[in-house]
């Protein structure tokens, strides 16, 4: 039974796009069938941090208005055979996503894959409504940080409202995903706890990807985290994400601060 | 706890508290707003579509308020009647 998952957030700039790269990647590795959709139309990143921006030929509004067949559009990854990418339009307008075009793309897909992981843009409108459309399930992506809790709370509103399962009396499986976890400053009481987000957001969590180095040097090269760097917190945190995923129980692991309070007073000292 | 300790010891308070308490009370209040986005804008056409069947109105002229309250809050319905209505009303009966 394939699955359509879209990675939402509401808020820009919180790691939808390297979630869905990272996720999609981690569960390819994992032996499933997965397809990556972009459905940023006009600012399109995840070919970019696919790193198959200059392979792009067809997009989906192609495949939607129907100027390219599908196998056209789609782009296989170099390093997974069991990972693809089905690119946004970098030129046309998100109004081209027509509600029957993207349904009837997204049912092509489903038959062709086991997995078909849609990387929503920004904001609520268009291209995001689209995006969860179709979801089985989702992923909201969610800073500890005020702003983006906020949004994802909307998000959330959305996904129980304005989604063909919604409508049809069926729940969206929702899933919390927390990025840019920073331990010292959760330590320090500046960051809201893993438990705050989670108890005002009131859904499960799939996982904490801790704030780390990787992730921009991952995308930097154009690779998923998981395989840039597979032995790193981040790429860690995403295959276990990966794996409750697919139904998996994985122990929670909470980032913890690398140094000790020793340390870090002598740090603050010589500072 | 080294921490906590540490922050007593530089007299800082946490913000993240103050951050969780600001967001629930901003949720509650959005929460409840949510699936009747335009309960103003349905009032408004269903009390002007009754209001015409007897007199003819202005729609721009028909104001839809809701004043929230901690306890109550208050509906405000303000519509402009022109004067030659009872003229209209004589002339249809």
């Amino acid at each position: 039974m394939s699955k359509v998952l879209v990675v939402t957030s509401g808020k820009g700039g919180v790691g939808k796009t390297t979630t869905t790269a990272a996720l999609g990647a981690a569960l390819a590795q994992r032996g499933e069938k997965v397809v990556v959709v972009d459905f940023d139309v006009g600012l399109r990143n995840l070919d970019l941090v696919m790193g198959a921006e200059r392979r792009v030929v067809f997009d989906l509004i192609n495949v939607v208005q129907g100027v390219a067949k599908l196998p056209q559009a789609l782009i296989r990854d170099k390093r997974l055979e069991n990972l693809w990418l089905l690119p946004a339009s970098q030129t046309r307008d998100k109004d081209a996503l027509t509600e029957e075009g993207v349904g009837k793309v997204i049912d092509d897909l489903r038959d062709r894959f086991d997995w078909v992981i849609c990387d929503s843009p920004a904001g609520i409108e268009r291209g995001a409504s689209m995006a969860m459309r179709f979801a089985d399930e989702a992923v909201i992506v969610t800073n500890p940080e005020v702003s983006s809790v906020r949004d994802s709370d909307r998000i959330i509103g959305m996904l129980d409202s304005k989604t063909v399962r919604a409508e049809k009396g069926e729940h969206v499986q929702k899933h919390i995903l927390i990025t840019r976890y920073d331990a010292s400053r959760a330590a320090r009481g500046e960051m809201l706890t893993i438990d705050d987000i989670l108890e005002i957001l009131a859904t499960p969590l799939l996982g904490i990807i801790p704030e780390s180095q990787d992730v921009l040097k991952a995308s930097n090269v154009g690779t998923p985290v998981t395989l840039s760097n597979a032995d790193g917190a981040p790429a860690r945190a995403y295959m276990d994400a990966a794996k409750r995923l697919g139904g998996e129980n994985v122990t929670m692991h909470v980032p913890a601060e690398r140094r000790g309070f020793m340390d870090r007073l002598l740090r603050r000292r010589a500072a | 706890m080294s921490m906590g300790l540490l922050r007593l010891l530089r007299g800082k308070k946490a913000s993240a508290p103050v951050a969780r308490e600001r967001l629930q009370i901003l949720l509650a209040h959005e929460r409840g707003l949510r699936g009747q986005p335009d309960l103003l804008g349905v009032l408004r056409e269903e009390i002007l579509a009754v209001v015409s069947r007897h007199v003819t109105l202005d729609p721009t002229k028909v104001i839809v308020r809701l004043e929230r309250g901690d306890e109550v809050s208050t509906l405000e319905v303000d519509i402009e009647v022109p004067n030659d209505i009872e003229r209209k009303r004589a002339a249809v009966g």
